[in-house]
């Protein structure tokens, strides 16, 4: 029953002196919401990164439903059903919230009509729908650099969610948001990701969110997976409580 | 191709080279510090070699020695920079490096077009010779070859100290180590009580001196007429894009071979002489887009 | 908003006027119109938040193209003028684009005038083929199989050309609105997300630079054809910077203003030639820094702006740009 997703094996990069990924695998089960938790400078980031083709590792190889994807240009992995929402939002920034979410399935449906209005496409409702599913429906006509730090993610997330991944990656969708509304926040996309049947890999540092959301959590220092299992175990041992919650609080 | 063709060839490539060289440090060196392509530095060389032939004729006339021409062009230079460069960059480029590249590639664009006319005004549309500074060194004969002293010997000397007197000043004088800072991180070097704008208004006045001293130094070597900058510019860029842009040395290196490849084509297939820069450019950027030293910039996301 | 349709409705009409109710300026606007749709080949770029300073290239090419097929096929029909000119310069511009789309900004702008400048020198050495600095004689064309006179070939031209800037300045204010043109104006705000849209954003400046391309190819073979000559003046780098500096006036990015810039370009400069023509391009140079500085949105954000404070609503930024 557990079908493996994604998977990485014995990734290696290093920057310089610094050794990102230190013969780092990990397997990615379909349905599942990983979280991966760690100090900063830990590789968590350049994880993501080489699991959608932005970076190339020196080894190792990533396969996305058995198929090797390691030498893929990112758009390519993207067509094949991975998305990614970062850090910081990455919008256009001359559009509103709801023009975003048009061009994101505009890409997805490949539409080439020269003489169409985007606002009139047949996915409109589509789109509608999602921004109202991550709770920025009343914003849809805003420009998105008028809106706050959280909406911005969230819309970062819905833009993601519009080409109807397998795969969502998220680097710290809470970060960068008023403690308040983390838990208001996924809660909306916990639901979001259900409802649109989508894995998820989030990078998270607030255990709070970890052991709320998470199905599966992996604990990551000096560029490799020290630890993986389910949120109770792994937030009560005592290296993780001493080297990434110690550290987070 | 015989022994003495391919020696004249190989001159003439050292000399334009060096020439190019000269006018492309200047454009590098304003690039790297400032980010700011500056598309007028075609027509401070045009001004640069304008001015040295007016001073030149202007000594002469009063009954100097030729030999007078050579501290003219570093006159020129110098008035070059202070009097053009460091007013656009006071006046203009201080309100624009905050924008976005293109309004700041416009900015320039538009200091280059008012130059062009400038120059027009100033010294009409006829052509202009002055090679006293050329007569003045004499001829060499190398393996049977005649070739001037001043593009064989001079030429290639002044490129040569600009390299090394570059280098020496950005890596070993407090004011180079101060123009690196800045260049690294404007912020950081502000905040420990470096005056960022005093440091780009110096570089750009050096750069554009830069220029101005390509001009000098090309002017007893050429005939001085309207659109020597247009060419100019695209050719410099081509050597500074070529090496990778704000790469000192690696200019060098490129205009070295553009300089010996143009001046081979000139002997073998003369039509395509203009050509051979722009196309050693598109084969290096074809393969490598940073250029042959520049190292690629990765976004962090 | 009746009011800014109205205005540029009665505009239209004003200039289909002009061959009756004012013929000296009939040449003068037909250059204008010409200009003006090659200067929208340049706008489309500046959505992407891209300058080219080689544009001329194309203007140049379609010209040539047309001159050459009448000197091989004496009488050719001007339809068949005017598309193979046009194809010429959007296969052009596939082939210059597929090599500059891997750039942006300093690079783009340069390696395009570098382009432009290949290009020209390529004019004046050659001129076995090429006629060199004096260019080659574009013979008037026939319309339909006939052979016309000047007069009336010279009203066609200036009806064709009015109809191809209505034509060509609708579709590409509604290709702006499209999704291929809004994947193609979001090269200027973020390519990474581009890329992870599954878009290439090499694909997407492609299919704008092309576009680009044909438009200034539509430009420059009117303009050669009305003139009746081609020079390699076509692709000179002023000729370039004149386009970026009309789309830059006229307001950057916006379609109705590269028109409206070309217009005004054009009277001013039929009219200050006369007193003017030493210091044309410093002339152009202090006022593209005025624009550039003090007035980014160009002549249509004022008339935006105008228009806003008369009304007391906010200006349509459906066309200005920030």
């Amino acid at each position: 029953m557990s079908e493996i997703l994604l998977e990485a094996r014995n990734l290696q990069i290093r920057f310089g002196g610094v050794i990102a990924a230190d013969n780092v695998s990990l397997t990615i089960e379909r349905g599942k919401n990983m979280a991966i938790i760690g100090p900063n400078g830990a590789g968590k980031t350049t994880f993501l990164n080489i699991c959608t083709g932005w970076l190339k590792p020196a080894k190792g190889t990533v396969l996305f439903e058995g198929r090797d994807v390691t030498s893929l240009a990112p758009r390519r992995i993207v067509r094949l059903g991975v998305a990614r929402a970062f850090q910081i939002p990455q919008l256009f920034t001359e559009h509103t919230a709801l023009e975003n979410l048009l061009i994101s399935v505009s890409a997805r449906e490949r539409l080439r009509h020269p003489l169409q209005d985007m606002h009139t496409i047949r996915q409109r409702g589509e789109m509608l729908h999602l921004l109202d599913m991550v709770g920025c429906a009343d914003v849809a006509d805003r420009p998105v650099v008028e809106l706050s730090e959280g909406q911005r993610k969230l819309i970062d997330i819905a833009v993601a969610l519009a080409l109807k991944p397998k795969l969502l990656l998220m680097d710290e969708p809470t970060s960068g948001v008023a403690s308040s509304e983390k838990f208001k926040i996924m809660e909306i996309l916990v639901k979001a990701l259900a409802e649109a049947k989508v894995t998820s890999v989030f990078v998270e540092h607030d255990m709070g969110i970890v052991s709320r959301y998470a199905d599966e959590v992996a604990v990551w220092a000096a560029g490799n997976v020290q630890m993986r299992g389910s949120p109770e175990e792994i937030l009560q041992h005592p290296d993780v409580i001493r080297d990434v919650i110690g550290e987070a609080v | 191709m015989n022994l003495t063709i391919f020696l004249l060839a190989l001159f003439d490539g050292i000399a334009y080279a060096a020439l190019v060289f000269s006018v492309a440090v200047g454009l590098t060196l304003i690039f790297g510090v400032m980010r700011i392509l500056n598309v007028a530095h075609g027509s401070l060389y045009a001004v640069g070699a304008y001015l040295t032939v007016s001073l030149t004729g202007y000594i002469l006339a009063l009954g100097f020695a030729p030999v007078l021409a050579f501290p003219m062009m570093i006159v020129s230079a110098v008035l070059v920079g202070v009097l053009i460069g460091g007013p656009i960059e006071w006046l203009l480029l201080r309100r624009i490096y905050n924008k976005p590249e293109v309004l700041q590639l416009l900015v320039t664009f538009a200091v280059f077009m008012i130059l062009e006319d400038v120059q027009r005004l100033v010294w009409g549309t006829q052509p202009y010779f002055q090679a006293s500074a050329l007569q003045a060194m004499g001829m060499i004969r190398v393996f049977g070859v005649n070739y001037t002293v001043y593009q064989l010997i001079i030429l290639p000397l002044v490129a040569l100290v600009l390299l090394v007197g570059l280098r020496f000043f950005l890596r070993h004088t407090i004011l180079g180590k101060l123009i690196l800072a800045t260049t690294e991180d404007r912020e950081a070097a502000q905040s420990i009580g470096i005056d960022a704008d005093k440091v780009f208004l110096l570089t750009f006045i050096v750069g554009a001196a830069l220029a101005g001293l390509g001009g000098a130094l090309a002017s007893p070597t050429t005939s001085i007429l309207p659109g020597m900058g247009a060419d100019m510019i695209v050719l410099s860029f081509a050597v500074v894009a070529t090496a990778g842009l704000g790469q000192i040395e690696g200019a060098a290196f490129t205009a070295l071979l553009i300089g010996l490849g143009r001046s081979f084509a000139v002997y073998v297939w003369p039509e395509t002489a203009v050509l051979v820069p722009y196309l050693i450019m598109l084969i290096v950027l074809l393969v490598r887009p940073e250029g042959l030293f520049g190292s690629p910039t990765a976004r962090k996301i | 908003m009746t009011v800014r349709l109205a205005i540029p409705a009665l505009i239209l009409l004003a200039v289909a006027a002009i061959p009756f109710a004012a013929p000296s300026l009939q040449l003068l606007m037909n250059l204008a119109l010409a200009k003006g749709i090659a200067v929208v080949g340049v706008t489309v770029l500046l959505r992407a938040g891209q300058v080219s300073f080689g544009h001329a290239l194309f203007f140049a090419i379609a010209a040539y193209a047309a001159a050459f097929l009448s000197a091989s096929m004496p009488g050719a029909d001007l339809v068949l003028v005017l598309v193979v000119a046009v194809a010429g310069a959007a296969i052009s511009g596939v082939l210059v684009g597929l090599f500059v789309v891997r750039y942006r900004g300093i690079f783009f702008g340069m390696l395009n005038l570098a382009f432009s400048m290949i290009f020209w020198s390529i004019l004046e050495k050659f001129y076995h083929y090429t006629g060199g600095a004096d260019g080659i004689r574009l013979p008037r064309p026939t319309v339909f199989g006939m052979a016309l006179e000047r007069g009336p070939f010279e009203l066609i031209m200036f009806y064709l050309s009015l109809a191809l800037v209505i034509l060509l300045g609708w579709f590409t204010v509604r290709w702006f609105a499209s999704p291929s043109g809004q994947l193609f104006q979001t090269i200027k705000t973020n390519e990474t997300r581009l890329q992870y849209l599954g878009v290439s954003p090499q694909r997407a400046l492609l299919t704008g630079y092309v576009l680009s391309a044909a438009l200034c190819g539509v430009g420059g073979v009117i303009m050669g054809i009305v003139q009746g000559v081609v020079t390699p003046e076509f692709a000179w780098w002023i000729r370039s910077g004149e386009m970026v500096f009309i789309a830059v006036l006229g307001g950057a990015g916006s379609v109705a203003g590269a028109f409206v810039g070309a217009a005004i370009y054009e009277i001013v400069r039929t009219y200050a030639s006369a007193f003017a023509g030493d210091i044309w391009q410093m002339l152009l140079g202090g006022f593209l820094l005025v624009i550039v500085i003090f007035a980014p949105k160009g002549v249509i954000g004022i008339y935006d702006a105008t228009l806003a404070r008369l009304t007391g609503t906010r200006a349509n930024d459906g066309e200005t740009r920030k």
